[in-house]
């Protein structure tokens, strides 16, 4: 029998914390690319797909997590952040998540060949977009922090340096791309043709991925904003 | 009956510092039995006048003094009835509005509409209003003050050890200075003002000094504060404003003794004066001590039994509720309390609480508020009143059938 008084219900449950876990969820799908691009690197498609199947089970993980919060985030509820903020962030952090899965799903189902010319960039850039990622989730998980000091003073400001820094991050991926398409557009003759249009695609998918970390760090802006 | 209270009422009034977990079970314990003595001796007198003379005339009764008698053991019987079945409903209903629905209830069936002191009813009831919207505004600035002075800095540790003494000042003089202005004179001594407030701001400064030695035990360091991040600077700060907690955790309790209790009494007392005076009607102010004792021993003992195990769960739920917000919750609504004693107006500690708490709420400060929560608990002291009122209207009518 569990004697509680009413009064203690008072305090719903955080949604912070909830969208806190979403967050490194969604990092460790971003993350787990980087070791899938080197069993892809090393042709061990075995390795691959495991890994694969690993990433679209985070992502089903973080999926689960999402609509968990949707739904424990009911009207009723009194929050020191107006809701729809923390829902569009919920929003934003999964599509980090969703763009991690199709990247791995599409370089494994299509078993495909990065070429020599440019895979260390391509690396190095996939690399720069999962900082990207991390910056976002080191974001998130200030909000701890930012409740405790009760969104305001100096707390603020570290937070929006560290969104800075975020977008600083994504524009250097901006620039990798800009780069790495010049590349491959030397060599895009040598390479089958439908490989060559894949290839742009992954390198257009991998942009996405920091852009959408830069999104997550916008929305916790706006939300500071308010 | 005050069993009751300590059941329901006291556990509810600790519950935000039990959610803050700034102090373990043992300390509340000791805490809840020190200051709910102390508050109802030294603080309690005014409200208790309030019930026994304040809501109807008991002059009008003054020809048949057992009817009073009858009515007041309805009264307390009512209480005890609706209070215990609002802790197994499990709602937090407040002693201070059964027992004025009560004695309402039985003014008007046993006297008349008329007999009610309508205006005193209608001032308590504006100040059950007010109460907690006064609590929470003064919560909202005092999360706000803490914001900006403390948390919201570059260096909160540093500031958090600057401005704790401000505010533990600040909590000794609201509980001194009612207790020397209404307090000391109900015991029998008196005191000129100016020696009132000396002595006072004497407290103020003991707490002062007592506090800024036990935040010294904790030993933090605060000489680095470059060194630190914010999150470990928030943890310590924490912990200063954990032992903060301590003082408004005896503050919000003496209050709870200084207002509840006294109300709990106050029937209890109604009977007695009648028996020591055999059997007329007087108005005296004394309030017989043994009664206060046993009231305050009652409420003790349920907090004990029952209450104890509310905290105990507490202890293991998870809520977002830090030191800092509890402090702030509870400060605004012991001054708030402990103001509205010295005025003689009976309100409820529990209701002024949950007032402070949407106040922190509203400064940002708290991760979730179940607002549905607070409408129910808003809805069970409305209909606490009509409750109590008919209860004891049945209680009393039980009495005479018996006795007459």
């Amino acid at each position: 029998m569990s004697i509680t008084s009413p009064i203690f219900n008072i305090f719903g449950p955080s949604p912070i914390r909830p969208l806190q876990q979403h967050m490194e969820k969604t990092y460790a799908c971003a993350e787990a690319l980087l070791v899938f691009i080197d069993a892809v690197y090393a042709d061990n498609w075995v390795e691959a797909e495991k890994l694969q199947e690993m990433i679209a089970g985070l992502e089903n993980e973080a999926d689960e997590l999402k609509k968990q919060l949707r739904l424990h985030l009911p009207k009723g509820l009194f929050l020191p952040v107006p809701r729809t903020d923390l829902l569009e962030i919920i929003s934003a952090q999964d599509l980090i998540a969703n763009k991690s899965r199709d990247i791995a799903g599409l370089i494994l189902g299509r078993k495909m060949v990065f070429p020599t010319a440019i895979a260390p960039r391509f690396k190095a850039y996939l690399q720069r977009s999962v900082a990207a990622a991390r910056q976002a989730k080191e974001v998130i998980f200030e909000l701890d922090e930012l409740l405790e000091a009760g969104f305001s003073g100096s707390e603020v400001s570290l937070v929006e340096n560290m969104i800075v820094q975020l977008d600083k991050v994504e524009h250097e991926t901006d620039e990798i791309q800009v780069i790495i398409r010049r590349e491959l557009f030397k060599i895009e003759k040598e390479v089958p043709p439908i490989d060559a249009m894949f290839l742009y695609k992954i390198i257009d998918w991998v942009g996405d991925l920091a852009d959408r970390a830069q999104k997550v760090g916008g929305q916790l802006h706006l939300l500071l904003a308010r | 009956m005050t069993w009751g209270v300590g059941a329901n009422d006291l556990a509810n009034v600790m519950s935000t510092t039990m959610g803050s977990r700034a102090i373990s079970v043992r300390q509340a314990i000791i805490i809840a039995v020190i200051f709910e003595f102390a508050g109802a001796f030294l603080a309690g007198g005014g409200v208790t006048e309030t019930i026994r003379h304040g809501i109807f005339d008991v002059q009008l009764l003054s020809s048949q003094p057992e009817t009073l008698i009858y009515g007041m053991l309805a009264v307390l019987l009512a209480g005890s009835t609706w209070m215990l079945f609002a802790s197994y409903q499990g709602l937090p209903v407040s002693i201070t509005h059964t027992i004025i629905g009560s004695i309402i209830g039985f003014a008007v069936s046993s006297i008349g509409v008329d007999a009610v002191n309508w205006d005193e009813v209608s001032l308590i009831g504006a100040s059950w209003l007010s109460s907690p919207i006064i609590a929470a505004i003064f919560a909202y600035g005092l999360f706000l003050s803490i914001q900006h002075f403390i948390l919201g800095t570059a260096t909160p540790l540093k500031n958090a050890i600057r401005y704790a003494p401000f505010y533990l000042f600040a909590v000794g003089l609201i509980m001194s200075i009612t207790t020397v202005l209404k307090g000391i004179c109900h015991l029998g001594m008196h005191l000129a003002v100016w020696s009132s407030i000396a002595i006072a701001i004497c407290t103020a400064f003991l707490t002062l000094g007592v506090g800024t030695f036990l935040i010294r035990r904790l030993k933090l360091k605060a000489t680095c504060p470059e060194g630190d991040s914010l999150h470990t600077q928030f943890i310590q700060s924490e912990r200063i404003f954990a032992v903060l907690m301590l003082f408004t955790a005896c503050a919000m309790v003496f209050a709870h003794g200084s207002n509840d209790v006294a109300n709990a009494v106050g029937p209890m007392a109604t009977i007695m004066s009648i028996v020591q005076h055999e059997g007329k009607i007087v108005i005296d102010n004394l309030m017989p001590h043994w009664i206060l004792f046993m009231g305050c021993s009652g409420v003790v003992i349920g907090f004990l039994m029952y209450g104890r195990k509310v905290i105990a769960t507490v202890g293991g739920n998870i809520t977002t509720l830090t030191p800092s917000r509890a402090f702030a919750a509870t400060l605004a609504a012991a001054a708030t309390v402990v103001f509205a004693t010295t005025t003689g107006i009976p309100v409820s500690a529990t209701q002024t609480l949950v007032g402070a708490v949407l106040g922190v709420g509203l400064a940002r400060g708290i991760g979730a508020l179940n607002l549905r929560v607070i409408r129910n608990i808003f809805m069970s002291w409305i209909i606490t009143l009509p409750a109590g009122a008919l209860l004891t209207i049945i209680y009393f009518h039980l009495f005479q059938f018996l006795f007459k």
